[in-house]
């Protein structure tokens, strides 16, 4: 069976990736950040896992307001990373593992996730900046197949955020049903608090961020309890897409190990924040 | 300074929410927006906008706030801000920019506040 070994949230923010692609991670405007992620991201180099699973939502260039999948899923040997409007970013297309996306797609639909299959998908920022936040020198190629979970966290209504962390916990089932032996990371991304449009754009709330940190590892089920509403009034109109951690969250056990965390802002609007969670069963 | 709140199913001060009504509204507008990702569809926009935006069949408003980079009204008539910064994009505007319009502070102002740690409600 396929074993999830870890989970990594992060915020997906497309500067933090023009940051690393223009070589200004040593500005003072974004070294705390880079340092903040460097503890993961030694970890994540030791532990290499055999397919990864990525969720997170696009932004207006792998798909348009056509059609607005609330939960979408990856089926393609190969992922192109989109040209968002200024030149594709220099970094390596995705490789993914249609054998193991079919095995999701049918697990999930058979547990009542009828998720809609991109056989074709480009990705944009809100998944390679993830990849370059685990892996930042990826050379020609990521460090395993990755397969997409698209989530719409654009347009109203939203999944609700306790469907979000059921999906997660199909998801979890879905990979350890998986015949071969397998290792898996999950990445939640997007988040955390912040809000783009209208006067209350450049909102940010530590006090919620910091809640959530805390109880995205130890109480999960406390944010799957959270409305739209509430959602959107804490964290801003756009920071409701740190429902895609409980994606994330859900497919892990109930017990995790924190192997780092860390908060910064800003990240152009928004409050930058990373988390990696060990799901091993603790030895000794 | 009007408060969107689309179909008003959430009426949150200061938070413009896209939802089905307002996207229903910008769909054209939106369209035209994605459509600036590609390189010649930039050219063929400079050339002579307002024909670029009759062709996408946007309303005469809607076409007014796009030709005067009213980014406000962009919103308020259906715009996504992820789709309206396709725009801004092109024009050479960051994100900071567009909340020192939202805002009405100016985008140095709005910039100082976020490096002070963002903004907070009341």
């Amino acid at each position: 069976m396929a074993e999830v070994i870890w989970g990594l949230a992060t915020s997906h923010v497309p500067s933090i990736g023009a940051a690393m692609d223009r070589g200004k991670t040593d500005d003072p405007a974004w070294k705390a950040l880079f340092d903040g992620y460097a503890p993961a991201r030694a970890w994540l180099a030791e532990h290499r896992p055999d397919v990864a699973v990525l969720v997170y939502n696009d932004h207006a260039n792998g798909i348009d307001l056509d059609f607005v999948p609330t939960f979408g899923l990856g089926t393609a040997e190969r992922y192109e990373v989109a040209d968002e409007g200024f030149g594709r970013r220099p970094v390596p297309d995705v490789l993914g593992h249609p054998e193991f996306s079919f095995h999701l797609v049918e697990s999930l639909v058979d547990e009542g996730f009828d998720l809609t299959v991109f056989q074709e998908l480009a990705v944009d920022h809100g998944f390679t900046v993830p990849m370059s936040v685990w892996t930042p020198d990826p050379g020609d190629a990521w460090p395993c197949p990755v397969i997409p979970l698209l989530v719409n966290v654009i347009q109203y209504p939203q999944p609700t955020a306790a469907r979000c962390y059921a999906l997660g916990q199909a998801l979890g089932r879905a990979i350890r049903s998986f015949p071969g032996d397998l290792t898996v990371g999950v990445l939640g991304t997007g988040g955390m608090s912040h809000q783009l449009a209208g006067t209350r754009a450049g909102f940010i709330n530590p006090d919620f961020d910091a809640m959530w940190m805390e109880a995205v590892e130890k109480d999960p089920a406390r944010l799957a309890a959270l409305s739209r509403e509430e959602l959107i009034r804490q964290a801003g109109s756009e920071g409701i897409e740190l429902i895609m951690w409980l994606v994330m969250r859900g497919a892990m056990d109930e017990q995790v190990t924190r192997v780092h965390s860390d908060y910064f802002v800003p990240a152009s609007n928004t409050a930058a924040g990373i988390a990696l969670f060990d799901n091993r069963t603790p030895t000794g | 300074m009007s408060t969107p709140t689309g179909a008003g199913r959430l009426d949150l001060p200061g938070t413009p929410v896209f939802d089905g009504d307002t996207s229903r509204r910008g769909f054209r507008m939106n369209k035209l927006f994605m459509s600036l990702r590609d390189a010649a569809a930039r050219e063929r926009f400079l050339a002579d906008e307002a024909a670029y935006c009759r062709e996408f069949g946007l309303t005469a408003e809607q076409e007014k706030a796009v030709l005067a980079r009213d980014w406000q009204a962009m919103i308020d008539l259906g715009g996504s801000i992820f789709y309206v910064y396709k725009l801004a994009m092109m024009d050479g505007r960051s994100m900071q920019y567009l909340g020192g319009v939202f805002t009405g502070m100016g985008e140095d102002d709005f910039l100082a506040a976020m490096r002070a740690g963002g903004r907070r409600d009341g």
